[in-house]
C-alpha cells in the first residue's frame, strides 16, 4: 500500500470505528432501558404471593427483559471491542501514512486518545468488571471522535518543533493519564448518583430499579481512587517532567507559563487536591468526587479550549 | 490538611487568569495588541498584576503560604514517622470482633505451635511482627509514609531550585545573519537580555560564534504547503578567545551547549542585502538588513537607516516578500510561500534627520519619522520602490539609488544559562517515585490472639486497613486457611456449636448455600 492508501484506510477505519462505538453506546443504553423492565427479586416475590397460583406466569413474563438486558449488555461490550480494534487499526494506519507516531495534531490526538481510553476501559472490564461504565465511556468516545472531524487535517509531516522522541513519551503519557482521568470521572459521576440514591433509599426493600445493579458507592469510591492513584503519577511524569525536559530542548526554557502549561499545572493541582480531600474529614466522598470531576473538566478545557481558542506555543491543532 | 487543600485550590484558581490574558514575560507583542484593543480595561488589569500573574504579589503570596504549610506539615510528620519507625507494632484491641474483619475458631493444636506458625504467616510481605505472650502483632506498609514525605520534600526542593535557577541564570536573544554573521557573548550584542538578580553580567562566558549557513525547508505540496519542515544552522564557535574553532549544527530540539550556556534557534527570517548610494554617488550603505516575519508566508517588515547619506540622511521602511505574487494591477503584491522563490522588496523612502544623534536608544526596526519627509513621485503620491533581486532604482530629485543586491537569511538565537538545571529534574523524578510509593502502598495491621480453653486452643484473627483497599476480608481468610491447614478446626459435636467453630471453607460453603 502507498502512503495515500494508508491515509484513506485510516479515514475509513476511524469513521467505521465511530459508528461501531456508537452502536456500543446504544446497546449499553438499551441494557439500562431493559433493566428498568426487570422486576427485582423482592418485588417479584411480593407479586407472586399476591397473585396466588400465578407464579409460573409471573416468571415467564419476567424472563424476556432480563435476557434482553443481559444480551444488550454483552452486545455493548462486543461492539466496544470491535470498535476499539477498528480504531486502533485506523490510528496505526495513520501513523504509517504520516511515517511518524500518529499523535502530532489535535485530530490525531483525539483518535489515538480515544483508542487508549477504550483500551483502558476494556482492560478494566476484563479485570474489574466495570461494564457499568460502558455507557459513559462509549458516549464520551463517540462525542470526541465526532468532534475530531471538525479539526481533521490530512496526514503529513510535522513542524520542526515536534521533531523529537519526546513527542512519543510526553504525548503518550498525557493520553494514558487522560484515559484514566476519564474512567475516574465516569466512576465519580456514578458514585455521586449511587451515593445519593443510597442516602435517599435507606430501606433495602425499596431499592428497585437499574441503579441498584451498580456496585455499592463504597466500591465505586475505591475504584475511583485506584484509577486516579494510577493516573496522577503518570500525569506528573508526562506534564511536569517529560514536558519541561522537551520544552528545555525545543524552546530553551523548561517552564514558561504557556497556556497549555498553565492548564496542565491547574489539572495537576486539582487532582492533588482530590487526593488530599479523600484523606480530609468533611471532604471525603462527595466533595472529593466533585473535585475529581473538576479536575477532568480542567483537563478537557486544556484539550479543547486551550487548543482552539487560546493562542500559545502548543498550537498544533491545525 | 484542610489549610493545604484550600491553598492548593486557591493556587489553581489564581493560575487561571495568566492563561487567558497575555503575559508580559511570555508574549510581549500579544500584550501590546491587547492593550490597544482594550484601552480602558488594560490599565486596570495591569495595576492588579494580571499581565504578570506568576510574579504578582497575590500569586506569590498563595504559593509562599503553600510552601509554609508544606514545610509546617513535613517537619512534624517526619518526627512522627521517625517515632513510628522505632516503635513496635501496636498491641491488639481488647475486642477483636469489633474490627472490620475478624475470624475465630477452635483447634486441638498446641497453643505455642499455633502462635509460632502465626508469627511466620503474619510476618510475610515485609511486615514487622512481634509476639507478646500469645498475641501476634503485625504491621506492614511503612513505606507509604516514607514515599509521602519524600514526595513533599522533593516538591519543596523543586520550588526552591526553580527560584534559585532564575536568580543565578541569564537569558537573551540576538539576531545573526548567515553567510558569515557573528555573535560574541557580550551584553552589547544582545537584542533582548534579562538576568537573575544574583547573576553578574561581567561574568558572561566569553564565547563567540559565526553563522555560515542557515537551511530552511518548507512543505512544497499538499494541504500543508508552506508549513516549516526543517531549520538547521551551521557554523563555527570558540568557547573563549584563542581557543580553536569548532563546528556546530543547531536544529530545533538540538541546541548547542557552550560552557553551560545553551544556544537555541527561536526564530528565523530573511535579510535582503541592500545597497544605497547617496546624491553624490557615494555608497552610503551596503549590508544585509533583517526583516521580521509577520505571518506564516513570511511577509516581513523592516527598516533601513542610512545616516551617512548626503546631502540629507535617508530612511526606508517597507516589506519583504519571499515569494511575491501580484493580486491585481493596483494592489500590492502578497507573499504566497515562505521559501524564497520570487523575492520582492517594497519600500517607502524618507529623507531628513533620522534622529540618531539625540542620544536616546532607538530600535533598529522602527523609523523615527519626526524629522523625516516622505519622498513623492511627480504627481504627489508616496514614492514606492519595488525591487526584485538584482534590480536597482533611482530615488526622486537625484537623491541617489537603491539596489536589492542579494538575499541572506537570519536566525534569532536564544542564549540561556540556568545553573543547577538538573536539580529540579532529579527532584521531580525522585518525587514521582515517592508519590508512587505513597499512592500504591497500603498499610495494614493484623493481629492474632490465641488462648487455651479447656483442652482446646481458641484462635482469633483480625485486621485493620488504615487505607481502605477492599481485599482485607479475602486476605484474612487466606491467613486463616493457611493456619487451619496445619492446625485443623476441632470437631465439635456439642450442642453449643456455632458457625465460627467451622473451618473457613465451611463458612463460605454456608454463605453460598
Amino acid at each position: 500500500m502507498t502512503l495515500a492508501d494508508y491515509a484513506t484506510f485510516s479515514n475509513y477505519a476511524v469513521a467505521s470505528a465511530t459508528v461501531v462505538i456508537a452502536l456500543a453506546w446504544l446497546a449499553y443504553m438499551a441494557e439500562w432501558g431493559f433493566a428498568r423492565q426487570v422486576r427485582t427479586p423482592v418485588r417479584e416475590r411480593e407479586l407472586v404471593t399476591a397473585g396466588g397460583g400465578g407464579d409460573v406466569d409471573a416468571h415467564e413474563a419476567d424472563a424476556p427483559p432480563e435476557l434482553r438486558r443481559d444480551l444488550a449488555g454483552r452486545m455493548g461490550t462486543s461492539f466496544s471491542i470491535l470498535g476499539t480494534l477498528i480504531l486502533v487499526a485506523g490510528v496505526v494506519a495513520r501513523g504509517l501514512a504520516a511515517e511518524r507516531v500518529p499523535w502530532g495534531n489535535m485530530y490525531e490526538f483525539s483518535c489515538a486518545g480515544v483508542a487508549v481510553a477504550m483500551t483502558v476501559y476494556l482492560g478494566l472490564v476484563k479485570t474489574q468488571q466495570v461494564q457499568w461504565l460502558g455507557g459513559i465511556v462509549t458516549g464520551f468516545a463517540v462525542i470526541v471522535l465526532g468532534l475530531s472531524m471538525t479539526v481533521y487535517v490530512p496526514a503529513g509531516p510535522l513542524v520542526p518543533a515536534l521533531h523529537s522522541y519526546w513527542l512519543v513519551i510526553h504525548v503518550a503519557a498525557a493520553m494514558i493519564a487522560g484515559s484514566a482521568f476519564l474512567v475516574g470521572a465516569a466512576t465519580s459521576v456514578l458514585y455521586l448518583v449511587k451515593a445519593r440514591a443510597e442516602r435517599l433509599t435507606p430501606n433495602e426493600e425499596d431499592r428497585v430499579g437499574p441503579i441498584w445493579r451498580l456496585p455499592s458507592s463504597v466500591a465505586m469510591d475505591r475504584l475511583a481512587y485506584r484509577v486516579h492513584a494510577f493516573a496522577f503519577p503518570i500525569w506528573t511524569f508526562g506534564a511536569l517532567i517529560a514536558g519541561p525536559i522537551w520544552a528545555q530542548y525545543a524552546w530553551g526554557r523548561y517552564w514558561g507559563w504557556d497556556p497549555k502549561e498553565v492548564w496542565a499545572f491547574i489539572t495537576w493541582v486539582v487532582y492533588a487536591g482530590y487526593l488530599h480531600a479523600r484523606a480530609t474529614a468533611g471532604w471525603k466522598g462527595k466533595a472529593a468526587a466533585i473535585l475529581a470531576l473538576v479536575g477532568f473538566a480542567t483537563f478537557m478545557f486544556n484539550y479543547v479550549g486551550v487548543n482552539l481558542f487560546v493562542p500559545g506555543l502548543h498550537s498544533y491543532s491545525k | 490538611m484542610r489549610t493545604a487543600l484550600f491553598l492548593l485550590l486557591l493556587l489553581a484558581v489564581a493560575a487561571i487568569p495568566g492563561s487567558l490574558v497575555p503575559q508580559r514575560g511570555v508574549d510581549a507583542q500579544a500584550l501590546e495588541r491587547y492593550q490597544i484593543q482594550h484601552p480602558t480595561l488594560a490599565p486596570i488589569l495591569d495595576n492588579l498584576g494580571f499581565f504578570s500573574v506568576y510574579s504578582s504579589p497575590w500569586f506569590s503570596s498563595v504559593y509562599l503560604l503553600l510552601m509554609v504549610s508544606l514545610v509546617g506539615c513535613i517537619l512534624p510528620r517526619t518526627l512522627v514517622y521517625y517515632r513510628a519507625l522505632r516503635a513496635r507494632p501496636p498491641k491488639a484491641p481488647r475486642n477483636l470482633e469489633r474490627l472490620p474483619e475478624s475470624r475465630r475458631w477452635e483447634t486441638d493444636a498446641d497453643l505455642d505451635e499455633v502462635v509460632a506458625h502465626a508469627r511466620k504467616v503474619l510476618g510475610r510481605g515485609r511486615a514487622r511482627v512481634d509476639v507478646v505472650d500469645t498475641e501476634v502483632r503485625a504491621e506492614s506498609g511503612y513505606l507509604r509514609e516514607a514515599g509521602n514525605l519524600v514526595f513533599h520534600v522533593c516538591l519543596v526542593i523543586v520550588l526552591v531550585s526553580v527560584a534559585a535557577g532564575g536568580l543565578l541564570g541569564y537569558r537573551g536573544s540576538a539576531i545573526v545573519v548567515d553567510e558569515g554573521g557573528g555573535f560574541s557573548n557580550d551584553l552589547t550584542q544582545y537584542d533582548e537580555f534579562s538576568a537573575g538578580a544574583l547573576f553578574d553580567t561581567d561574568r558572561l562566558p566569553p564565547f563567540s560564534l559565526t553563522l555560515d549557513d542557515f537551511r530552511a525547508r518548507f512543505q512544497l505540496t499538499g494541504p500543508q504547503r508552506g508549513a516549516p519542515r526543517e531549520f538547521e544552522a551551521l557554523g563555527r564557535y570558540t568557547s573563549r578567545p584563542g581557543e580553536p574553532e569548532r563546528p556546530f549544527d543547531i536544529q530545533v530540539n538540538h541546541p548547542l551547549n557552550i560552557d553551560g550556556t545553551s544556544v537555541f534557534i527561536v526564530g528565523q527570517g530573511y535579510a535582503p542585502v541592500i545597497k544605497v548610494t547617496d546624491g553624490d554617488g557615494n555608497v552610503a550603505f551596503d549590508g544585509a538588513v533583517p526583516f521580521l516575519p509577520e505571518d506564516g508566508t513570511y511577509t516581513s517588515t523592516g527598516v533601513v537607516k542610512v545616516p551617512d547619506a548626503v546631502p540629507e540622511q535617508l530612511g526606508f521602511q517597507g516589506f519583504f516578500l519571499p515569494t511575491a505574487i501580484s493580486t491585481g494591477d493596483d494592489s500590492a503584491p502578497i507573499s504566497a510561500f515562505p521559501g524564497a522563490a520570487n523575492p520582492n522588496l517594497g519600500l517607502f523612502a524618507y529623507y531628513g534627520n533620522l534622529g540618531l544623534d539625540e542620544g536616546d536608544p532607538q530600535s533598529v526596526f522602527i523609523l523615527d519619522k519626526d524629522d523625516l519627509t516622505q519622498m513623492t513621485d511627480t504627481d504627489g503620491a508616496p514614492f514606492r520602490i519595488n525591487l526584485s533581486q538584482g534590480q536597482v532604482t533611482d530615488l526622486p530629485d537625484g537623491r541617489g539609488t537603491v539596489e536589492f543586491v542579494g538575499l541572506r537569511q537570519f536566525v534569532k538565537f536564544q542564549f540561556s544559562a540556568s545553573p543547577g538545571l538538573q536539580v529540579p529534574l532529579w527532584a521531580t523524578s525522585i518525587g514521582v517515585l515517592g508519590l508512587i510509593l505513597s499512592l500504591g502502598i497500603r498499610p495494614r495491621r493484623t493481629w492474632l490472639r490465641a488462648r487455651r480453653e479447656g483442652t482446646r486452643t481458641v484462635v482469633e484473627v483480625a485486621g485493620l486497613d488504615r487505607v481502605s483497599r477492599g481485599d482485607l476480608g479475602a486476605d484474612i481468610d487466606e491467613i486463616v486457611r493457611e493456619l487451619q491447614d496445619e492446625h485443623p478446626v476441632a470437631a465439635n459435636d456439642g450442642p453449643d456449636a456455632t458457625s465460627t467453630d467451622k473451618s473457613i471453607d465451611d463458612q463460605h460453603e454456608d454463605a453460598r448455600s
